[in-house]
């Protein structure tokens, strides 16, 4: 199952860190995504896009994570060359994560 | 129990102004804050500024407030804004100049300044870039600007001295929104809760459209009725700090638990510390609740003191970005993006200068996300070339090498287009808040 599935996300920007949160259509989910939505899955996910650490945090009555990532953003929106230099794109990605 | 409206007019610089004419009409308002201060935008306001000292304010503010100010007096609608980004003082004389011209009366014009820091910048160079660890020093003779992040203080004073129009310049987004709690029930910091709920609200409307269903859309999954007709956000809220967040009813849009929600993790990190300059808000335990179609009351958000410092954004010079951009369409069109791509690598390799952050992508494939996989056969493909350099002429050269792919290039290359642009680039540092005078300019009319 894709994660769009189960949740939507919405991306922000600060410099050179990206936030995705990553919020559940139903509670009920939240425990999955907990469990399956690790911060290696992430790093792995975003490869060589995130340079440094992600931080995970919860939000259970909310049914939603925030992940921040760190040098995620080839120097940020006032450096970048990238097409998308907010980052914006970057939470539907994270959507097409796949979890059993 | 005292209960008041305030509507959110804009989102960013560039937003739409019909919702907010909208909202003056007929959203029965207090007051309508307009957000249109970018952490970059103040810096290119700065440039503008020093290129013509009567300039560096929010380029659409006039054309704004020439609609907004008959509604706003009719309706006894205080604005506030940060659009007066690098010059407050020149927003506030030709707002008064135009609303004269309008016949206009009863304006009483304030604004707010004192976080313009770049004189003093010399006693700041050995603090540390947030962003790096390395001191300001080492951009010294690239810093265009310097900005302090205001929280609400200045905005409450000219409320209290009975402004009706405020024009600030580097004021943090959730202030503009505070400042009128502040001033109409009197909370004091020490009210952590009311404080913390205050920046909460400031902080789901300073996006506007965005906790309406902007940003949000996701057909199937996420539908938004009449997006096209997006309606921009209110809150109602009393003294107690209870509230909600609403639209207009014929606006499209939605305001959901959802919308909320995203909105309400949006550019925040740790939701138990987000550092405001009016106090460190804690929305972990924020919840929401919808209690009919579009109304959504919000609870649990608390704040601690506020920090020593302010967040002042330093603007500096950082080169050029060159970019060209080329497509190829039909028959076999990856390979001959990926063979012209080939070729601008290898050109740009030749030139006996330095290219930082280089970066050859194709639009359609892998812009957004290095290295996705090539397994499709797309019917168009876009390459995008776009590297930075110290100097222009240097710049000119990258987007160049993707133009010229239209005689040097793979059969069939169309739509090519060149952009050089300079860096402006924000460097963040902590400055004490003592050091920082905040003063208050007003004209009546």
């Amino acid at each position: 199952m894709k994660l769009w599935e189960i949740a939507h996300a919405r991306t922000g920007d600060k410099g050179n860190i990206s936030n995705i949160s990553l919020i559940v259509h139903c509670i009920n989910d939240f425990e999955l995504i907990k469990e399956k939505v690790t911060i290696d899955r992430l790093k792995e996910w975003y490869g060589n896009q995130v340079k440094g650490e992600i931080i995970r945090y919860e939000i259970p009555q909310l049914g939603a994570l925030n992940f921040v990532m760190y040098e995620a953003l080839n120097g940020g929106v006032t450096n970048s060359t990238a097409l998308d230099k907010h980052g914006k794109t970057l939470g539907a990605q994270l959507l097409n994560m796949t979890i059993d | 129990m005292k209960k008041i409206r305030i509507g959110s007019g804009a989102g960013y610089a560039g937003d739409r102004l019909e919702p907010a004419l909208e909202l003056l009409k007929k959203g029965n308002l207090d007051y309508i804050c307009f957000e249109g201060l970018a952490e970059r935008t103040i810096a290119l306001a700065q440039k503008e500024k020093k290129e013509d000292p009567t300039k560096g304010y929010n380029e659409l503010l006039l054309y704004r407030m020439k609609q907004v100010l008959p509604l706003a007096l009719k309706h006894n609608v205080t604005i506030i804004t940060n659009m007066g980004a690098a010059n407050p003082i020149s927003a506030m004389e030709d707002i008064g100049k135009m609303a004269q011209e309008m016949n206009l009366s009863n304006l009483k014009i304030a604004a707010v300044t004192g976080d313009d820091i770049h004189e003093n910048i010399k006693d700041y160079l050995d603090l540390p870039i947030l962003e790096t660890g390395k001191p300001l020093n080492t951009l010294k003779n690239q810093i265009i600007s310097a900005n302090a992040y205001l929280g609400c203080d200045g905005i409450v004073t000219a409320l209290k001295n009975g402004a009706n129009v405020i024009i600030t310049g580097r004021v943090a987004d959730p202030s503009l929104f505070l400042a009128p709690m502040i001033h109409e029930f009197g909370w004091r910091s020490t009210q952590k809760e009311l404080w913390g709920t205050g920046s909460l609200v400031g902080h789901l409307l300073e996006c506007a459209g965005q906790v309406c269903g902007g940003y949000f859309a996701d057909p199937v999954k996420k539908e938004v009725p009449e997006l096209w007709n997006l309606g921009f956000p209110f809150v109602e809220i009393d003294s107690n700090g209870k509230g909600y967040i609403s639209k207009l009813e014929d606006a499209g849009g939605m305001v959901t638990k959802a919308t909320c929600t995203e909105q309400l993790l949006y550019e925040i990190h740790d939701p138990e510390n987000y550092i405001t300059p009016d106090c460190i808000a804690d929305f972990s335990k924020v919840n929401f609740t919808t209690k009919k179609k579009d109304v959504v009351y919000f609870d649990g958000a608390t704040s601690k003191v506020a920090t020593e410092t302010f967040k002042v954004s330093v603007g500096y010079k950082n080169g050029f970005i060159g970019e060209g951009e080329i497509s190829y369409g039909g028959a076999n069109c990856l390979k001959r993006a990926l063979l012209a791509k080939e070729i601008v690598e290898k050109r740009l390799a030749l030139l006996p200068y330095t290219i930082l952050d280089l970066r050859l992508d194709l639009i359609g494939i892998n812009s957004l996300l290095p290295n996705q996989k090539l397994t499709n056969e797309p019917n168009e493909v876009r390459l995008r070339v776009a590297g930075k350099t110290k100097h222009k002429i240097e710049a000119q050269q990258i987007a160049n090498e993707v133009e010229t792919l239209y005689t040097n290039g793979p059969s069939g290359g169309g739509g090519a287009t060149k952009k050089v642009s300079e860096i402006v680039a924000i460097a963040s540092i902590l400055v004490p808040k003592k050091d920082i005078r905040i003063s208050i300019d007003y004209t009546s009319i």
